[in-house]
């Protein structure tokens, strides 16, 4: 499923990369530790973090997951929109919370 | 220049989490230049990455320098940071000096060099209190 598909479905917005919403989702991946998310997550996964730094766009950039997912309304500092911006990060936001964002994606398809 | 070989050389900033993660990008975007095999290039760029962010957490920054070879990636991380009193303990999963503010970003999680080892095909680590460390993590392109 492309990450414009989910992104639209869902109603989320686009806290950045704009250009880069043909990005195909093929899994999800929910964790907070960068680490951990470093050693375990998939490229093409929607990468769930409440963790709005500078540092998830890093680390998206070097898992070459599909997007980042930032849950329940929670605010993206302006320097980590701009940097997703620069490498070419998708970095969604939404009102559901973490669980409910991987039930819609299991709705979806994803990952099955 | 070494004949044959790449080199590349960054300082890496002390307690700047804007600018952590700009050379293992960097060096990442380079070696995908280059046609390097994509799974070569994560397995050196989340290497560089950790290592990266160790300097930054714990050591006030250091340097990093680069050697790209037609066969490996020898990337260097020396630091002048308190060192490592016991490296055996510091590679366990889960072991943790980081202070609270920097657990709080997501880092810190005593993962930093289980996953150098993990995606290095070669890690060394010289390190001596007081001193300061140098990581030299290798991956074999070929």
């Amino acid at each position: 499923m492309k990450v414009l598909e989910f992104a639209e479905k869902f109603g989320m917005k686009v806290w950045a990369g704009e250009n880069k919403l043909q990005n195909d989702i093929t899994g999800v991946y929910v964790c907070d530790l960068l680490s951990w998310v470093m050693s375990h997550a998939s490229k093409g996964d929607a990468w769930i973090t409440v963790h709005t730094n500078l540092n998830i766009a890093a680390v998206a950039l070097l898992t070459e997951v599909a997007c980042v997912i930032v849950p329940e309304n929670i605010n993206v500092e302006p320097e980590t929109i701009t940097r997703a911006e620069n490498e070419g990060i998708v970095i969604l936001g939404t009102d559901l919370n973490s669980y409910e964002i991987c039930c819609r994606a299991y709705e979806c398809g994803v990952g099955k | 220049m070494t004949e044959g070989c790449l080199e590349l050389n960054y300082d890496i900033p002390a307690n700047d989490f804007l600018h952590a993660g700009e050379a293992s990008s960097s060096v990442k975007k380079m070696l995908n230049q280059l046609g390097v095999d994509p799974d070569k290039v994560k397995k050196t760029a989340i290497s560089m990455y950790e290592a990266e962010i160790n300097a930054v957490i714990h050591a006030d920054g250091g340097a990093a320098h680069i050697e790209i070879w037609k066969d490996k990636v020898v990337i260097k991380i020396c630091d002048k940071g308190p060192g490592i009193p016991n490296v055996e303990l510091a590679m366990q999963e889960g072991y943790t000096t980081a202070p609270d503010h920097v657990r709080d970003m997501g880092f810190g999680a005593g993962m930093g060099l289980p996953n150098m080892k993990r995606y290095a095909d070669s890690l060394d680590i010289d390190t001596a209190v007081g001193k300061g460390t140098t990581v030299t993590i290798t991956v074999f392109l070929k």
